[in-house]
C-alpha cells in the first residue's frame, strides 16, 4: 500500500508539472502577451520596452522558472484588469464552484442510483428499454440548451424559480439538476451493469438461499457492492463534472471559477484565466487522488492487480 | 426405464443451468436486440444523412438568405402561433433573418468544424497511440503522461484557455478541438496495440525481418480500424456540442455567420419574449448528438459487440 501511495505521489507531481508547461505554454508559446496587453496601435518601442519590462525579453526557460517558482506560493501576478491579485480573485469564486459541483453530482445518484437498479433488476423489460432510451437521449442534450430552457419554462413562463443569481436554496434547484442530468445518464449505466454483475455473483445466491427477503439481498448485498464501481469512475470522471459545471455556470451566471474565467477571457485578463486553468487543474488531481486511495482503503482488491 | 432417465435431472440442470436448448433462447433474444439496435442505428444514419445533405445543399434548400435583415418582421413568432407567417416558417431573429434558413446554413459549420477536428485528433492520437503501444519502454511512459496531464484537464477548460490567447475564429476552433480530443483515441489505440503486438502474425512478421513502419502500419494498425471508427464517429457528437458552447459563449465562429451555438447565444438575451429564437438551434443540435450517437453505438456492436468503450 505504502508503495502505491508513494507511485500515485510521484505521478502527481509530473502531472502538476506537466500542468503548469500547459498552463505557461499557453500564453508564452502560442500565444505573445505583450501583444494581449498593449494596444494594437502601440509603437515597436513601446512593445520592446514592455517586453523588457516583464521579462520577455530572456530565454523561455529562464521565464518559466520565474513562473513556476512564482506559481507554487500563490503568486500569479495581479490581475491586468481588476488590479488585485489573480490568486485571490480566483480563490473567492471558488466555493460557489464547489457547491454546484458536489450538488449536481447528488443529483445525479438521485436519479441515477434508483433508475440504474430497477433498470438492471428488471433487465430486458420495458422497463430497462425506458431506461436505456433515456439515458441515451440524455446524454445528447447539451447542458447550456438544457438551462436555457429550464430558464424559459420555469423563470420566464411560470415564474417559479430565479433565473439566475446566489442568494437561496432556490438558486440551486436549476444549475444543480443541469448539472445533474446531464452527468445522470453515464452514471445509471454504470450502474445497471454494476448490479447486473453483482447479482449473478456467488454471494447472492449465498443470500438468497439463507431465505432473504429480496429487497434484503437488493440493498444490502447486491446495492453496496455495485457502489464501488461507481465511486470509483465517478470520482476519476471529476474533471468531467467540473467541466459540465464550467458549462453550467455560465448559462446561469452562477458566480463561480467559470463565469470568472469567461469574463477574464472577454478582457484578456491572462493572469487570472492562467491562475483559474491551474487551480482548477490542481482540485481535479487532488481530488482523483483522494478518491483513488479511498477506494482502494474500501476495496483492496483493486490495488493488488 | 428410459422414463426413470427422462425425469432424473442431470447434475447441470441442479446447478441451476438447464440443459438442452435453453441457453439458446438468450443469444436468441440478444440476437434480436442487437437488430434492433442496428436498426435505430439505420433510423439515426437516416436522419444524419438528412442534416447532412440539408447542409450541403442549403442554398438550394433554404427559403431565405441566412444574412437578409428585414427589420419589419424582427422576432417574427413560428408559423403557426399568432402573428407567425408561413413565409417564416420557424420565425425571424432580432433583426427578422429567417430562423429555418439560419438553421440550414448553421448545421455547416458544426459539421465541418466535427469532422475536420476530428479527423486532426483521429491522426494525432492514433500515431502516437500505436508508438506507445509499439514501442512501450519510456515513449510509452513520456505519451501515457502526456495522456494523463491531457485527460485531467477538462475539456471544455483548455479549450477556453487556448482560445483566450490564439482568440476565436472557426480556423482556430478546429485546431483547439482537433489538439485537445486526440488523447482517447491514444489511450484506446495503445491499449489495443499492446494485445495485438504480441500476437502471432505480428511475432512472424518481426521474425521475417519486416521493419517497425512495415509492421506497425500494415500489419497491426488495420485491425484498429474499427475501434477507431467507433470512437471517431462518438467522437463528432462531442465536438458539435464543444463547438456549439464555444460559439454560444461568443467564443467560436463570430456573428453574422450563422452557427447553431451562436444563435442559442444570441437566442438567450431574447428568451423573455422570444422562445423560439433559443430553442431551435439547440433542438437541431440535440437531434445532430442523438444521431450520431445511435449511429456509433450501432456501429460499434455491428463491427465488435465486444468493444467496451
Amino acid at each position: 500500500m505504502r508503495r502505491y501511495i508513494v507511485g500515485q505521489l510521484v505521478q502527481l507531481v509530473v502531472v502538476l508539472f506537466g500542468i503548469s508547461i500547459l498552463a505557461f505554454g499557453i500564453l508564452h508559446v502560442l500565444g505573445d502577451p505583450v501583444l494581449l496587453l498593449l494596444p494594437q496601435n502601440a509603437g515597436k518601442e513601446e512593445f520592446e520596452r514592455y517586453r523588457h519590462l516583464l521579462g520577455l525579453d530572456r530565454p523561455l526557460y529562464v521565464q518559466y522558472w520565474k513562473f513556476l517558482s512564482r506559481a507554487v506560493l500563490g503568486d500569479f501576478g495581479k490581475s491586468w484588469y481588476a488590479d488585485t491579485p489573480a490568486f485571490r480573485l480566483v480563490l473567492e469564486r471558488m466555493p460557489p464552484t464547489i457547491y454546484l459541483t458536489l450538488s449536481g453530482l447528488v443529483v445525479a445518484l438521485l436519479i441515477a442510483l434508483p433508475l440504474g437498479t430497477l433498470a438492471a433488476l428488471r433487465r430486458h423489460t420495458w422497463i430497462d428499454s425506458l431506461c436505456t432510451a433515456v439515458a441515451v437521449a440524455g446524454q445528447a442534450v447539451p447542458i447550456f440548451w438544457l438551462g436555457i430552457m429550464m430558464i424559459i419554462v420555469f423563470s420566464v413562463r411560470l415564474r417559479f424559480l430565479p433565473a439566475s443569481g446566489y442568494d437561496s436554496w432556490q438558486n440551486f434547484l436549476m444549475p444543480s439538476f443541469c448539472l445533474g442530468a446531464a452527468l445522470a445518464p453515464i452514471t445509471m449505466r454504470l450502474v445497471r451493469s454494476g448490479v447486473i454483475e453483482v447479482m449473478n455473483m456467488e454471494f447472492i445466491k449465498t443470500a438468497r438461499a439463507k431465505g432473504l427477503a429480496e429487497g434484503r439481498v437488493v440493498v444490502k448485498h447486491a446495492f453496496r457492492n455495485a457502489c464501488i464501481p461507481v465511486i470509483t469512475v465517478l470520482g476519476l470522471q471529476f474533471g468531467q463534472l467540473l467541466g459540465g459545471a464550467i458549462i453550467t455556470e455560465t448559462v446561469f451566471a452562477w458566480p463561480g471559477v467559470a463565469t470568472l474565467t469567461v469574463e477574464s477571457i472577454r478582457n484578456q485578463d491572462f493572469p487570472v484565466v492562467q491562475c483559474a486553468v491551474v487551480l482548477l487543474a490542481l482540485l481535479i488531481v487532488a481530488v482523483n487522488l483522494i478518491v483513488d486511495l479511498v477506494v482502494g482503503f474500501i476495496d483492496p482488491r483493486i490495488h493488488a492487480s | 426405464m428410459p422414463r426413470d432417465r427422462v425425469s432424473t435431472p442431470t447434475r447441470l440442470e441442479l446447478a441451476g443451468i438447464a440443459a438442452g436448448p435453453a441457453p439458446a433462447a438468450p443469444s436468441h433474444a440478444a440476437a434480436w436486440r442487437r437488430l434492433l439496435r442496428l436498426r435505430w442505428g439505420v433510423a439515426a444514419g437516416i436522419v444524419l444523412l438528412g442534416i447532412v445533405l440539408a447542409a450541403v445543399f442549403a442554398p438550394l434548400i433554404a427559403p431565405h438568405d441566412p444574412l437578409a435583415v428585414d427589420i419589419r418582421h424582427r422576432l417574427t413568432p413560428p408559423a403557426w402561433m399568432d402573428h407567425g407567417t408561413p413565409e417564416h416558417l420557424l420565425g425571424t431573429d432580432p433583426v427578422g433573418r429567417d430562423l429555418l434558413a439560419r438553421m440550414i446554413y448553421g448545421g455547416r459549420v458544426s459539421l465541418v468544424v466535427g469532422v475536420a477536428s476530428v479527423l486532426m485528433s483521429t491522426t494525432i492520437g492514433v500515431l502516437l497511440g500505436l508508438g506507445a503501444g509499439y514501442f512501450g519502454g519510456r515513449t510509452d511512459w513520456t505519451i501515457m503522461t502526456i495522456i494523463n496531464v491531457m485527460l485531467t484537464f477538462p475539456f471544455v477548460l483548455l479549450a477556453l484557455a487556448v482560445i483566450a490567447v490564439l482568440g476565436a475564429s472557426l480556423f482556430n476552433m478546429i485546431i483547439v478541438l482537433g489538439v485537445a480530443g486526440w488523447p482517447i483515441y491514444a489511450r484506446v489505440v495503445r491499449a489495443e496495440t499492446l494485445a495485438i503486438r504480441e500476437r502471432d502474425f505480428v511475432v512472424a512478421g518481426r521474425a521475417l525481418g519486416m521493419g517497425h513502419l512495415r509492421l506497425i502500419f500494415r500489419q497491426i494498425a488495420p485491425n484498429l480500424l474499427s475501434t477507431i471508427v467507433v470512437i471517431a464517429t462518438l467522437q463528432v457528437a462531442q465536438v458539435i456540442v464543444l463547438e456549439s458552447f464555444l460559439s454560444f459563449l461568443g467564443l467560436g465562429v463570430q456573428p453574422p455567420t450563422p452557427a447553431w451555438g451562436n444563435m442559442l447565444g444570441e437566442g438567450r438575451l431574447y428568451m423573455l419574449n422570444s422562445w423560439w429564437i433559443a430553442t431551435f438551434p439547440g433542438l437541431a443540435i440535440f437531434v445532430t448528438t442523438l444521431a450520431i450517437n445511435l449511429m456509433g453505438n450501432a456501429l460499434r456492436d455491428w463491427l465488435d459487440p465486444h468493444l467496451k468503450l
